[in-house]
């Protein structure tokens, strides 16, 4: 019953904002603040008014959106791979994480956008210097989880192991590993919308394509209903991931959310 | 087969086992009995590896022990953390047979045969917390059995099952370990068990746990859960072992003690 009507409530609350933010805009009229039927209708005529072969997307939404998602999704796999490959190291190498720390604490801090114009340098302008700002910026929620995950095994887990001299490789991959998951999970989660995020700003700053690359250019073509249309598409883009994300981690971790469940 | 030379340990300042001295004979089946907190698993977890006694030896075969032997299986006491939630009851049997270079039908025919023996072939392929405390105690059972190996430490094995399921799970262990001919050093705070189950009784004292008693079990025949508890001799022994447990003087009555 509870549960029925939060739902209900969780729907009604967005034709309740759309109609206070048509009203609220039209009544103000500010050419930067345009209603959202406007943004609609610019996203529509932007994205959405191709053929039904392309799923009505038009030629433009393929060729902006494309490059963006290849690198969001190479990035966050990139990252993925690489920090829960650094994760499980620093995690299960004794003395290691203390040696590292304090190079990783501060390459951390670094805030990924102003490494552009360094990246700029190591690699070629265009995609694989996008790659590079995406990696390094969301690369850190992964390696921190993965190495807290892999650190907290129980211990009981280990013993079993330890008693039936399972082999390196086994208690890795089938104790350690599915063990730290949930956090990994979690930071993978965290990652992919940063990804999101980086891949916007690393398009801003010297790209000729791309979602980010479109959003200057409606901007500096003062067609604010764009400039609205790229923000909303990002909130759906940012909506869309993590559902996908949910679906899969409920597959992949259902023992773990049944588990907590029974205890 | 096994042998303890004055095994002692100490958690900081606190003595947990106190030199502990035994001998365990290859296909001998030793019960290990003694009041709650007196050190068994302390003593169980020392042979198997998983902590360094800070005093004594643990000799396998003569030579001392250092890590975790091999051809070793563990019934742990806290089952639920020795199961991996993230595999089938099936899974978690045939994982240790990894090693053992079966491929993976094999290992998965020795899981389920195992699973069977224990009256779970219906659960095999359900995860440890779809499982009661019980269900999942026999699972950690039977993956110790499938595993075959020479030394068999069981940690109060059967704690969690109902009385009948208990006698059938003691029966099975003694058959199957008789049959591969392995070496088991259960331990238990159940004075009846020990008797049913053990060639030997060894009590422990109280905290610091040292032994205070080791008792033969020359029971006639076939052990039989019905005939054997009626029978003079069981009756006398766990009385005996009773009263060690209990910390008092031994009744020399037929029994020897040593
Ligand atoms: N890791 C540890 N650190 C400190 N003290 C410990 C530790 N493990 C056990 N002890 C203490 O050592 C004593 C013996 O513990 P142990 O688990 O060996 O007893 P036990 O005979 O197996 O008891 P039970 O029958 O309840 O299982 C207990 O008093 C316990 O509090
Ligand atoms: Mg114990």
């Amino acid at each position: 019953m509870r549960r029925a009507t939060s739902g209900v409530l969780r729907f009604w609350i967005v034709p309740v904002t759309l109609v206070l933010w048509e009203l609220l805009t039209r009544m103000a009229g500010s050419p930067f603040f345009p209603p959202p039927s406007r943004i609609a209708g610019q996203f529509y005529d932007m994205w959405l008014s191709g053929p039904v072969s392309q799923l009505l997307l038009t030629d433009s939404a393929l060729d902006t959106f494309g490059p963006s998602l290849g690198r969001l999704l190479a990035g966050w796999t990139i990252a993925g791979v690489l920090g829960i490959a650094l994760g499980v190291a620093l995690g299960r190498i004794r003395g290691l994480a203390d040696y590292t720390d304090p190079v990783l604490q501060f390459l951390r801090a670094l805030p990924p956008p102003l490494l552009v114009p360094i990246f700029f340098v190591l690699f070629k302008v265009g995609t694989p210097t996008q790659l590079a700002v995406i990696v390094f910026g969301v690369i850190w929620p992964v390696l921190v989880n993965t190495t807290d995950g892999v650190r907290a095994v129980d211990k009981g887990f280990l013993e079993t192991a330890r008693v039936f001299q399972f082999s390196r490789y086994d208690i890795l991959r089938r104790v350690i590993l599915p063990s730290a998951m949930p956090k990994i999970f979690a930071g993978l989660r965290l990652s992919l919308s940063l990804a999101l995020i980086l891949m916007v700003v690393s398009e801003l700053v010297g790209s000729n394509s791309g979602i980010g690359y479109s959003l200057l250019y409606a901007q500096q073509s003062y067609d604010y209903a764009g400039v609205w249309a790229h923000i909303v598409l990002l909130g759906v883009l940012g909506l869309l991931f993590n559902a996908l994300f949910l679906v899969a981690e409920g597959r992949v971790l259902s023992w773990h959310a049944n588990a907590r469940r029974n205890v | 087969m096994l042998e303890l030379v004055d095994l002692s340990h100490t958690y900081g300042s606190y003595r947990a086992i106190d030199r502990v001295n035994l001998k365990v004979a290859q296909g001998e089946v030793v019960c290990i009995v003694g009041p709650s907190g007196c050190g068994k698993s302390t003593l169980l977890r020392s042979i198997a590896g998983l902590i360094k006694p800070t005093g004594g030896n643990v000799l396998l075969d003569g030579r001392p022990v250092d890590g975790s032997p091999e051809n070793l299986a563990v019934v742990f006491q806290d089952y639920s953390r020795s199961l991996y939630p993230w595999m089938s009851a099936l899974a978690n049997v045939g994982l240790p047979l990894r090693r053992r270079g079966l491929d993976k039908k094999r290992r998965e025919a020795a899981a389920m045969a195992a699973l069977e023996q224990v009256g779970l072939a219906g659960a095999a392929a359900k995860f440890p917390w779809e499982m009661s405390g019980g269900m999942q105690q026999r699972v950690s059972i039977a993956r110790a059995l499938a595993y075959q190996p020479k030394l068999l430490l069981m940690d109060e094995p059967f704690g969690s099952v109902d009385a009948q399921t208990r006698e059938e799970l003691e029966d099975l262990t003694l058959r199957v370990c008789a049959h591969h001919g392995m070496t088991i050093l259960l331990i238990t705070h159940d004075v009846d068990e020990s008797v049913y189950v053990g060639d030997r009784v060894v009590v422990l004292s109280k905290a610091p746990g040292t032994v205070v008693g080791d008792l033969p079990v020359q029971l006639p025949g076939p052990r039989d859960q019905i005939h054997t508890r009626e029978l003079d001799a069981f009756v006398r022994l766990r009385a005996e072992v009773g009263r060690l447990v209990r910390g008092m003087t031994p009744h020399r009555n037929g029994v020897e003690t040593r």
